[in-house]
């Protein structure tokens, strides 16, 4: 099948392809440059000398504006709620729509409506529903649900993925050998879907920490990360808003890079397993 | 029996509770907000319909409401294009299936990192003394920087279609990689030529997964001001970047009226699109 020849529409696409990926990365790459800059330099190339002197001043100095530190934490933390909740959560939801139950329509109907309402729509919605309700705001409880709204329903598509692709002949396998349906389920089927758990897991926590529209008008008086740079956008004219871009995409792409390899050695163990 | 009965119920109530609370109870706050009074400091309840005649009237709305139809028009042809040549050259002439699956995810990983950056990242780019703006004097195209790349609607659109192709590629490359080959093959032994092919074959096989990229990609655009208030620099409108500057000035009544006129025309757009297209096997 590989020995067909390449025709001209190949070369074309693959000119293409690489400009779209260079179209991808390009920008984020002058800023990972420009993030070195010179103590003396500015917000655009030329490059005054090469130094560390943003990222000293992002992480060891004052800022003049925002609590770095702090947005940070609690959007880790934020993240790793949220990633919990929607691995947990997409599961057994997954799990239900398996079979069929009274109300799944509506139900699936309304995780697709999640993901296509506006997200300033969500913002304004909860913000309002707890003025309205006399509750205060905060990223943990209000701006936790919000971000909720946006990573269920990524959580529960992949999760429908999975189990269509599913097959159903190893838990009857598991049943027949005497298996409990909790057994069948630890033993049989959350080792098979793992590998895709780790992904709504990524999915869950990146979405979160990179969150936003959602978390504007939900998350109280503490600001999260990306609203603490977007702070940063409108009165930090130092590379220092490139260092802390440097940071905080290499600090996804690290935690992207660990969900890989994890699945990535769950599927080699288990490939390892079925052979031996 | 009856336990297994209500087992998916169970499995289904978090996910239930957690939309009924963040999702249907604050629409419907929205929703009933849109008909209360407000002046400078406070909102209070009332059954008026100002919120919505203000909104209507305004020739304001109608102008911010064209352009962001404009924009989510541009970037929806934009992303299309680009989204569907980059999914089909994955599905379609990468051969092996590992490549395939690196280079999806080199196209993903960007998704999970954060927007805001992605957008400052077009700054040193597109900038007054910007690396495109030098790069084009030194080669002597033009000799005054050019001002329309920073701050504009050409920055908008820009930033969106780097922002959301993924959204098109995602679900347009699933639908090409469940094609049969066999089908394709066929076309060929039948004197189909490639472009026969790409007409009658692949698109209308690949229909429902441009509907559903077209519904993302349509929904985030109309709802975006992020975008638009940092890429135009504040020069351009949308109706969210409206919305955002009502919520500023603590008109909530008037934002809510406006978000729900949003909502009705998304969902308008979404009911159309669904229209055309039957996504139902897809899912």
């Amino acid at each position: 099948m590989n020995s067909e020849k390449r025709g001209p529409g190949f070369y074309v696409l693959t000119a293409f392809f690489v400009l779209f990926v260079l179209f991808l990365y390009g920008p984020m790459t002058t800023i990972f440059i420009l993030s070195f800059q010179g103590p003396n330099g500015g917000l655009t190339f030329p490059m005054n000398g090469v130094s560390l002197r943003w990222f000293e001043n992002l992480l060891f100095e004052q800022q003049a504006v925002g609590d770095f530190g702090g947005a940070f934490s609690r959007s880790l933390l934020l993240g790793l709620m949220a990633m919990l909740t929607t691995v947990v959560v997409s599961l057994l939801a997954g799990l239900a729509f398996r079979r069929r139950f009274l109300g799944s329509g509506p139900l699936f109907y309304l995780t697709i409506a999640s993901l296509i309402v506006p997200s300033i729509l969500i913002s304004l919605g909860i913000g309002l529903a707890f003025n309205v309700l006399g509750l205060e705001p905060a990223w943990y409880s209000s701006g936790f649900g919000a971000h909720l709204t946006w990573t269920l329903p990524f959580g529960l598509l992949i999760m429908f993925a999975v189990f269509n692709r599913f097959n159903p002949a190893y838990e009857e396998a598991a049943r027949d050998l005497g298996a409990s349906p909790w057994q069948t389920f630890a033993h049989v089927v959350l080792p098979i879907i793992l590998p895709s758990l780790i992904g709504v897991g990524l999915f869950g926590f990146t979405l979160s920490y990179d969150e936003f529209a959602r978390t504007l008008m939900t998350s109280g008086s503490f600001n999260t990360l990306p609203l603490e740079i977007y702070g940063m956008t409108t009165n930090v004219t130092t590379p220092v808003l490139y260092a802390l871009g440097t940071v905080t995409t290499l600090f996804s792409m690290g935690v992207i890079l660990i969900a890989l390899v994890m699945i990535a050695v769950l599927r080699k163990r288990r490939a390892r397993r079925l052979a031996g | 029996m009856t336990l297994s009965r209500i087992v998916p119920y169970l499995q289904a109530t978090p996910l239930t509770l957690i939309l009924a609370a963040f999702l249907v109870l604050p629409i419907a706050t929205i929703v009933m907000v849109s008909f209360w009074d407000y002046d400078s400091i406070q909102i209070f309840p009332a059954f008026v319909f100002t919120n919505y005649e203000e909104t209507i009237t305004s020739p304001v709305t109608w102008s911010t409401y064209l352009n962001t139809l404009k924009y989510a028009g541009i970037v929806w042809a934009l992303t299309l294009a680009i989204g569907f040549w980059v999914a089909y050259y994955l599905a379609f002439h990468i051969r092996s299936a590992t490549m395939q699956m690196v280079l999806f995810l080199v196209c993903t990983i960007p998704f999970l990192t954060s927007n805001i950056i992605r957008m400052i990242s077009w700054i040193p780019f597109l900038g007054r003394n910007g690396l495109l703006n030098q790069t084009l004097m030194t080669m002597g195209v033009i000799d005054q920087p050019l001002e329309f790349l920073l701050f504009s609607d050409f920055a908008v659109v820009l930033a969106m279609v780097h922002l959301y192709t993924l959204f098109m590629v995602t679900p347009i490359f699933n639908t090409l990689m469940r094609i049969d080959r066999a089908l394709i093959e066929a076309a060929r032994d039948a004197g189909a030529s490639a472009f026969q092919i790409l007409t009658n074959v692949i698109i209308p096989l690949a229909k429902p997964g441009i509907a559903i990229g077209s519904i993302f990609v349509v929904t985030l655009v109309m709802g975006d001001f992020i975008t638009v208030r940092f890429m135009s620099g504040g020069q351009s409108a949308s109706v969210g970047l409206m919305m955002a500057n009502q919520i500023a000035l603590l008109q909530y009544p008037a934002a809510a009226a406006n978000a729900v006129i949003l909502l009705a025309l998304v969902l308008l757009m979404v009911a159309a699109i669904l229209r055309i297209v039957n996504i139902r096997k897809e899912l």
